[in-house]
């Protein structure tokens, strides 16, 4: 069985799973703790704004996803200090007009949007050289980040407010935190799609959760488990010819279901 | 030169459109212990977050140590009311009360930190559990672990939030007794319900109830209860058990 890693394709599909369960491990693992799934859901819908722009302007799609996430994730985080507008209405709104804003750039854009339907469900297997660059930089940069961040993004995820007082700039910790999810997002894209990452955000670092009273094992825990379940869906997608990104979605979900079974 | 620890004057604050604080002047000294005591709801919390800095004033002006609050901040040590946290978020006791010595961006702990975090575990009686994941203690548990956290930090200026919800007896007589040792390096504000306890061991008390309606010496304090509370107050003061108020 293990023939099917001589593929070229296969062997970049493993190292793309490596790569995405490492943003999935660190940066959902904040995600799960802060409880900012849906936010992060409303990031990774947004960014398919900026996948629709890439189109229309002629550019790497994944990169110009990044700009995109970004400002809407500074978007979301930033309004209830500007405005009377509660983070549940932003996310809301931010989750669907940045999908609107993708397929209205897709429209304008001539010609067939050949691979549209990889950034929506995910095509793990036709990643190329300069996807797996891309995510190889961003999650260098994310690792750095939550390095050098990790005391204040620890404070901030547990007790915003006397993370305050303590001397933490807490918004501009949290908006930095946003920014990695919106980078995550990215690291995604290619491989799983705007509509499934959520799954690969949440799942891995909840099944870690479990297991795990600290910050950094549960990075580590959350890291490997990801490889394993992503690289398990991805064998099956293979074995049982079936789209790859809802495959593994599916065994994340079955490996969450029987390790809630094993610990409740 | 000492400086006041807290000056406010003529503060209003609003939440919407409804007024929480009115008009409210206070001063505390740089050795004070003082109890604020008022209904629910009477702006006990507000006001703390005031002097915190993490609310700001509609009008008037705010000074911890003759600065803006937020540029007091690290002199500062905070309990809570309430702390939301996931619960099973992946902290232990140990971790969390260093938190409370954050230095700032670039800054790790050093030794001296968590010498400090173990002597006020200590203090508090919760060496024991330091390695406890923080879902898994009791609440008064959890509630001696956010006091080692706000004192842990050696404040100019302690703030506490209903620091004795949950605590029992005998923990509360200790925590006095650790409170009255702070007080001769620290000013101590804290708020409480039990209006007899406080009054034995502090020695000012704020009468809040959306106004300032008393601030100054226990003994002359009753009057000040009598109306945020609108009924008589039976206060025990400095030990000797006696009624202030007269019967009606
Ligand atoms: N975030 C908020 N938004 C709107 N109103 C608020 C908010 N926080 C408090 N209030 C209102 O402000 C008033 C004062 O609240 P505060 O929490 O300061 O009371 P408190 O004296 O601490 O009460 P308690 O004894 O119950 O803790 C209350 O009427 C409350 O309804
Ligand atoms: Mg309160």
């Amino acid at each position: 069985m293990l023939e099917i890693f001589q593929y070229p394709f296969m062997q970049k599909a493993l190292v793309a799973a490596v790569l995405i369960s490492v943003a999935c491990g660190v940066v959902g693992s904040y995600v799960v703790i802060k409880r900012i799934v849906s936010l992060s859901g409303a990031i990774s819908h947004a960014a398919f704004g900026g996948v629709g722009m890439g189109y229309f302007l002629g550019v790497n799609p994944v990169l110009a996803a990044i700009p995109f996430s970004i400002v809407s994730a500074m978007a979301i985080g930033g309004v209830r200090q500007v405005a009377k507008i509660s983070e549940d209405t932003a996310i809301g709104i931010l989750w669907s007009v940045g999908m609107a804003i993708g397929v209205i750039f897709i429209n304008l854009t001539p010609g067939y949007a050949p691979d549209l339907f990889s950034y929506l469900f995910g095509s793990i297997l036709t990643v190329s050289n300069s996807d797996l660059l891309i995510m190889l930089v961003l999650d260098m940069i994310i690792v750095a980040v939550v390095y050098i961040f990790r005391r204040e993004f620890l404070a901030v995820s547990f007790d915003e407010e006397f993370s305050s007082v303590t001397g933490v700039h807490a918004l501009a910790i949290y908006l930095l935190l946003l920014a990695l999810v919106a980078l995550s997002v990215v690291v995604l894209i290619k491989a799983v799609g705007v509509i499934l990452l959520i799954a690969l955000f949440t799942i891995p670092a909840a099944i870690a959760k479990q297991y795990s009273y600290n910050i950094r094992n549960l990075m580590i825990l959350a890291t490997v488990i990801g490889i394993i379940l992503t690289t398990t869906g991805l064998i099956l997608s293979y074995i049982f010819d079936l789209a790859s990104g809802a495959t593994i979605v599916m065994v994340l979900a079955a490996a969450f279901a029987i390790s809630y079974y094993l610990n409740g | 030169m000492s400086v006041e620890a807290v000056k406010i004057r003529n503060v209003d604050l609003k939440y919407d459109e409804q007024l929480v604080l009115d008009d409210i002047c206070l001063d505390i000294d740089e050795k004070d212990f003082m109890a604020v005591i008022g209904p629910n709801g009477g702006g006990k919390s507000t006001l703390l977050k005031l002097i915190l800095g993490i609310l700001k004033p509609d009008s008037g002006e705010v000074q911890v140590f003759g600065r803006d609050p937020v540029k007091s901040r690290h002199l500062m040590g905070y309990l809570p009311q309430h702390v939301n946290f996931d619960p099973d978020f992946p902290i232990n006791v140990f971790e969390t009360v260093l938190t409370g010595r954050y230095h700032g961006l670039f800054k790790g702990y050093n030794a001296e930190d968590r010498e400090a975090v173990l002597k006020v575990l200590d203090d508090m009686e919760m060496r024991d559990l330091k390695d406890r994941q923080i879902s898994k203690l009791s609440g008064g548990q959890m509630q001696r672990v956010f006091i080692a956290r706000a004192i842990v930090r050696d404040p100019k200026l302690l703030i506490m939030d209903e620091p004795m919800a949950s605590i029992d007896p005998e923990m509360q007589s200790s925590f006095y007794n650790l409170m009255a040792r702070l007080n001769e390096k620290m000013a101590i504000i804290l708020v409480s319900h039990d209006v007899g306890a406080v009054s034995t061991h502090v020695d000012k008390i704020a009468c809040l109830n959306r106004k300032l309606f008393y601030h100054g010496d226990v003994e002359n304090s009753a009057n000040g209860l009598e109306e945020i509370y609108h009924c008589p107050i039976e206060l025990i003061s400095h030990g000797i058990p006696h009624r202030i108020l007269k019967d009606h």
